[in-house]
């Protein structure tokens, strides 16, 4: 019996070991990568890349323009994105319990959720850029979009499916009709990881380089107007990292840097929301 | 088996299908206005099933189906052309968990009320305090109205469910295990309450505990494998039962 009872101890250190080292081989690459980052980006970030249009080769400048033109089709990219995914949940989660329309749109949200992001740029690219003959501004919020969708489609189901039917019971036994019941009740019991959902999605696409790449384009210049291409932070690091010139990679790095602490603070903002939820509502 | 007082729900032949499985079989029954009937017997009797045909609960599930009739004053329930929120609002339930919503506890009773009704501001705060009088929880409650609904004990949570219920003045209320989840104190309370109602509501009451049955229903329903056993005045079945079944149940020799 002593050594039954030894040997499941055994094996419990070893498991536990390998769980401790895997951890640590996963945390050592992604200290490395941001410790990179840091060293790299640190020193480029400075007021100017805030002030100033990226730069030609050679002289100063900063990232002003791909800054303003990533923040308009992110947004834009949301607020195309947002509801559709939101509806599209609700449908999935609280009609979707009967017939085929509901299984497969589930699984082809699935397939888009895992598509890679070049393929949808290249899908954009198709049917906007090639038939208006331009690439532009809206085109890339379009396809940020498209990446949207399944997220926030996913977590809105997700987070419906965790408020217990006996809570639908209840709205619906004072006779409450189910879009009361939805709207008032259960929408509002998940409010907290439907919103973190719509921040994860944005968090993913501030760093998508290929969709913006067939679509967006790129801009050296100023502008605001979604007609034409824009600039936008991918593009301008990804553009920038491939020349041979150290000011432009000097300049990708603090960019990088940007996005990366954005999406960092993106994602703890994501945390708290969804943990406050718990102990307020 | 009919009660002597008026009839306010008659069940006739009902049959109810999980899928394909019968759960229950051939009920006939009769629900009197302004009493407490029980439903009681063992787990899986078919005794909350038979309580959720009654405001058609089980609706909301694909695949369960009820056959048969059951008249509330005269009108058959299980009509499809019946409105079912319409019938909700009159067949008012409380379950076996307390299910705050996730809102203020103002709201909370405010919900249900707003659905049928357009009361003003004042009227509102008046059928609010009224509902938490009614369910003994104002007292306990007046100064933070505002607060969550989830920031109540289970008690409190249970209390708060019956006065939703009550807020929207339904004929019937239906109790599926309302005290299941409950400590004695909270049990006692509810219990109480059960009592109060009586006179203005018509009340079922679905329970594991056959003491709970004999101390607040008038008429008490066993129930056994899909099959009504045994209907009557509570006193009669728990003292004198007619059927062998109901007594080793009640006397607790199974269940």
């Amino acid at each position: 019996m002593f050594s039954l009872y030894a040997r499941r101890r055994l094996t419990n250190t070893l498991n536990l070991a390998a769980s401790y080292l895997t951890m640590a081989f996963g945390l050592f690459w992604l200290s490395w990568i941001l410790f990179t980052l840091l060293k790299y980006g640190l020193g480029g970030i400075n007021l100017a890349m805030f002030t100033q249009m990226t730069p030609p080769p050679g002289s100063d400048g900063g990232l002003l323009n791909a800054i303003v033109g990533s923040l308009m089709m992110a947004l834009a990219g949301t607020l195309i994105g947002t509801p559709v995914g939101i509806l599209a949940g609700i449908y999935l989660a609280e009609y979707g319990s009967r017939g085929w329309l509901a299984p497969a749109t589930r699984f082809i949200n699935d397939i888009l959720l895992s598509a890679p992001s070049i393929v949808i740029g290249l899908f954009v690219y198709e049917v906007v850029v090639a038939s208006t003959k331009h690439f532009s501004g809206w085109a890339g919020a379009l396809a940020l979009s498209l990446i949207v969708i399944p997220v926030v489609v996913r977590t809105t189901e997700n987070m419906l499916r965790l408020v217990p039917d006996t809570m639908r019971e209840a709205a619906a036994a004072l006779g409450a009709p189910q879009t009361k019941v939805i709207m008032q009740v259960t929408l509002r019991a998940s409010k907290a990881g439907v919103i973190t959902g719509i921040l994860l999605a944005i968090a993913r696409i501030s760093g998508e380089t290929a969709p913006l790449l067939f679509t967006a384009l790129n801009n050296q210049f100023w502008s605001l107007d979604m007609n034409q291409p824009l600039a936008n932070l991918p593009v301008v690091i990804f553009q920038f990292a491939m020349s041979p010139y150290d000011d432009w990679h000097n300049l990708a790095w603090a960019g990088a840097l940007l996005i990366t602490a954005s999406v960092l603070g993106l994602n703890i903002l994501a945390r708290t929301m969804f943990h406050q939820k718990n102990s307020q509502f | 088996m009919t009660p002597d007082t008026p009839t306010k729900i008659s069940i006739r032949d009902l049959n109810f299908y999980y899928g394909k499985f019968l759960a229950l079989k051939n009920i006939n029954l009769d629900i009197a206005q302004n009493k407490v009937t029980a439903f009681i017997g063992p787990s899986g009797c078919g005794k909350s099933t038979l309580l959720r045909t009654l405001n058609r609960m089980y609706q909301l599930y694909p695949g369960q189906r009820a056959e048969g009739q059951i008249l509330l004053d005269g009108d058959n329930v299980l009509d499809a052309k019946q409105d079912l929120n319409m019938l909700r609002a009159k067949v008012g339930m409380v379950f076996q968990k307390p299910t705050p919503f996730p809102m203020s506890i103002f709201d909370n009773i405010a919900f249900g009320v707003k659905l049928y009704e357009n009361l003003g501001r004042r009227e509102m705060e008046e059928r609010v305090e009224w509902a938490l009088r009614k369910a003994a929880l104002w007292e306990e409650v007046k100064d933070k109205l505002q607060q969550s609904g989830n920031s109540l004990s289970g008690g409190q949570q249970q209390r708060l469910c019956i006065a939703r219920g009550i807020a929207v003045k339904p004929e019937v209320v239906l109790l599926d295990e309302p005290c299941s989840a409950l400590d004695p104190i909270s049990t006692a309370h509810i219990e109480e309450l059960i009592n109060e109602l009586k006179s203005e509501y018509t009340i079922v009451i679905v329970t594991h505990n056959m003491q709970q049955a004999a101390r607040v229903s008038d008429y008490t329903a066993y129930m056994y494998l899909g099959d009504l056993i045994e209907f009557g005045d509570t006193d009669n079945i728990f003292t004198t039962p007619s059927q062998k079944a109901t007594e080793d149940y009640i006397t607790g020799k199974f269940g």
